[in-house]
């Protein structure tokens, strides 16, 4: 057990430590890894735990990102005032947007989430005088803390967007460890036993669909803010199967293994965008391989390799 | 009234492409419970091949009969050797299918470049035809033709054939049907090649009425899955209906709402998914 202490200090001291050895570019990767972390864990919600197959995640993400954006450029709110709206207007979408889809279930689920996020990306693809259109909106600046703590330095915002993610993270462990938690693993199993059970399986599904949009609301807020930019892409389809990618990759269910999957996928993408312009088309590998080879994903891998010389 | 006729039958005859494409993805769905996510791509790749082949023997027939099975083998290849190893796993699916897609979409840049194509009418029906009092495309109206034959070409498959009574016992209950001695591994792989097949025609057909260019797939992927989510998925009736709707919906909403041209085939979706969770003719 000291051991096992001893390796989470160091991983943490080594993640806080990293902003001191890293050179800018290298740091706003690992800062773009927590954010796609939060944005998996947001998405595991929903598949891993609730069994609710959603290819439209990216709509909420999108929408608090432009959200922020236009509330700071347009009205020059401040991020206390800029990030709740933000996170209102994506939670508003993802209630309406689930009341939709939450009477659907499987392939059906599956198609609405993905037509109605790309209604959205439609809107600010056509809306040229509120979004900009294609062009996105640039410039969007990042915050000030209060007075005179501003998050312009990339070691600063590095700790911001750490802070907040550590903060949702703990509240998403927590949430899964809770009874609402087991829920919904019970709707993931059976829905109908948990119908027997006197559970309101629609509420529930209804309700972790709005959290889960709301955590990705608060990556999308984040990632606007890191990348000083918002564009259509941010809403589009491939962001959505991207972040599907890294739930299954990392291993749905666990929380965990989704934020690892986002760590993976971003370096993966990293290196690859790097060395080839015909990168999609090695992501697009990637994804048949990882479905192929470890569909349980990462943490599925590694906990048959542990059975598999324990148990041999 | 001449407006009407002619718009409506602008929106019939794409809707028939839809159908072309829907068909096979509902079919797969109804048979192998597979969402092909590259069923958009089965169509890019249909146009693409075939304007090559077009531009090579100059004859649409060869072009569109070439690329249409060149596709449904690609299909066949790819069923039978890797995603069939995923059979009723629908996250592993989806990855797959999803990956596929990016593959395809990516390979067709790097191989016929960025620029749209517009595919040339076949001889035959190049020229306009004298409606009444106004004149028409006649390849329209051959689209038109082609789309119900096709559907009744189905229909007839089946219910009328060996191998469509086996499909349908598949449909309905696929370990019975095992068990009863059918071969539905192969049927999978017929079902899976037909479908490509299927996608691959309408997309070489709607070469000289909408082009072939990148982002087609994605495009027409996204109009499939309204159809059948308008239709339900596994059902062939429902893919026609659907597809005419969203063919009507899609015309009609550009031509008086060009801004707003995807929420006029969005809100009847969400009216009819609101009443019929699966669609008017699908099953749970």
């Amino acid at each position: 057990m000291p051991l096992k202490l001893a390796a989470w200090a160091a991983g943490i001291a080594a993640i806080l430590a990293l902003p001191l050895v890293l050179g800018p570019y290298y740091l706003g990767l690992a800062t773009k890894m927590i954010i796609y972390a939060l944005f998996a864990m947001s998405l595991d919600l929903l598949i891993g735990f609730t069994g609710m197959a959603s290819l439209g995640q990216a709509a909420y993400f999108g929408l608090a990102a432009y959200t922020a954006g236009l509330l700071a450029l347009r009205l020059g709110w401040n991020v206390w005032a800029a990030l709740p709206g933000a996170l209102l207007v994506s939670v508003l979408a993802a209630l309406a947007f689930g009341l939709l889809a939450t009477r659907t279930r499987g392939s059906y689920f599956l198609m609405i989430t993905l037509a109605l996020s790309q209604l959205v990306w439609g809107i600010a693809f056509g809306w040229r005088s509120l979004t900009g259109g294609s062009d996105g909106l640039p410039a969007v600046p990042r915050p000030d803390l209060m007075p005179f703590v501003s998050l312009e330095s990339d070691s600063a915002f590095y700790y911001f967007v750490l802070l907040i993610v550590a903060l949702a993270t703990f509240i998403l462990f927590r949430l899964v460890a809770s009874p609402f938690g087991y829920a919904l693993r019970g709707i993931r199993e059976s829905e109908t036993r948990m119908l027997a059970l006197g559970y309101n399986v629609r509420r529930y599904r209804l309700l972790v669909f709005v959290i889960s949009g709301l955590f990705a609301a608060l990556a999308g807020v984040l990632y606007v803010y890191f990348n000083r930019f918002v564009s259509p892409d941010y809403l589009h389809v491939e962001r959505s199967a991207e972040v599907l990618l890294m739930v299954i990759l990392g291993g749905a269910g666990t929380l965990i293994g989704p934020a690892i999957g986002a760590v993976v996928i971003v370096a993966l993408e990293d290196v690859a965008s790097a060395y080839t312009e015909r990168w999609l088309m090695i992501i697009g590998v990637v994804y048949m391989l990882v479905a192929l080879l470890a569909p349980d994903g990462l943490t599925g891998l590694f906990k048959r390799l542990r059975r598999g010389r324990t148990g041999a | 009234m001449m407006f009407w006729i002619l718009q409506t039958l602008n929106g019939v005859s794409f809707g028939m492409l839809l159908f072309l494409l829907a068909s096979g993805l509902s079919l797969i769905y109804g048979l192998m419970r597979i969402l092909n996510l590259a069923h958009g791509s089965f169509y890019l790749l249909g146009g693409y091949i075939g304007l090559a082949l077009l531009k090579s023997t100059g004859s649409f027939v060869a072009a569109a009969l070439g690329a249409s099975l060149a596709v449904a083998l690609l299909g066949v290849v790819v069923e039978r050797t890797l995603l069939r190893r995923l059979h009723l796993r629908e996250m592993p699916q989806v990855l797959f299918t999803f990956g596929l897609l990016l593959v395809i979409s990516d390979f067709s840049i790097l191989q016929w470049g960025g620029a749209p194509e517009t595919v040339p009418k076949p001889e035959l029906f190049s020229r306009s035809v004298q409606l009444g009092s106004f004149v028409y495309p006649s390849y329209r109206l051959f689209i038109i033709g082609f789309g119900f034959a096709v559907a009744a070409v189905l229909w007839w498959l089946q219910e009328r054939t060996r191998i469509g009574a086996m499909v349908r016992a598949g449909v309905d209950n696929e370990e019975i049907a095992r068990a009863l001695g059918i071969n539905v591994s192969l049927l999978f792989t017929i079902v899976f090649g037909f479908g490509a097949f299927l996608a691959a025609l309408g997309g070489i057909m709607g070469g000289p009425i909408v082009g072939v260019y990148p982002g087609a797939d994605f495009e027409v992927l996204l109009l499939g899955f309204v159809v059948v989510i308008i239709g339900g998925l596994g059902s062939l009736r429902g893919a026609l209906i659907g597809g005419l709707a969203v063919g009507l919906l899609d015309n009609f909403g550009k031509v008086f709402f060009p801004e707003f041209a995807l929420f006029t085939i969005f809100a009847p979706m969400v009216l009819i998914l609101a009443l019929r969770p699966t669609g008017l003719f699908g099953r749970a």
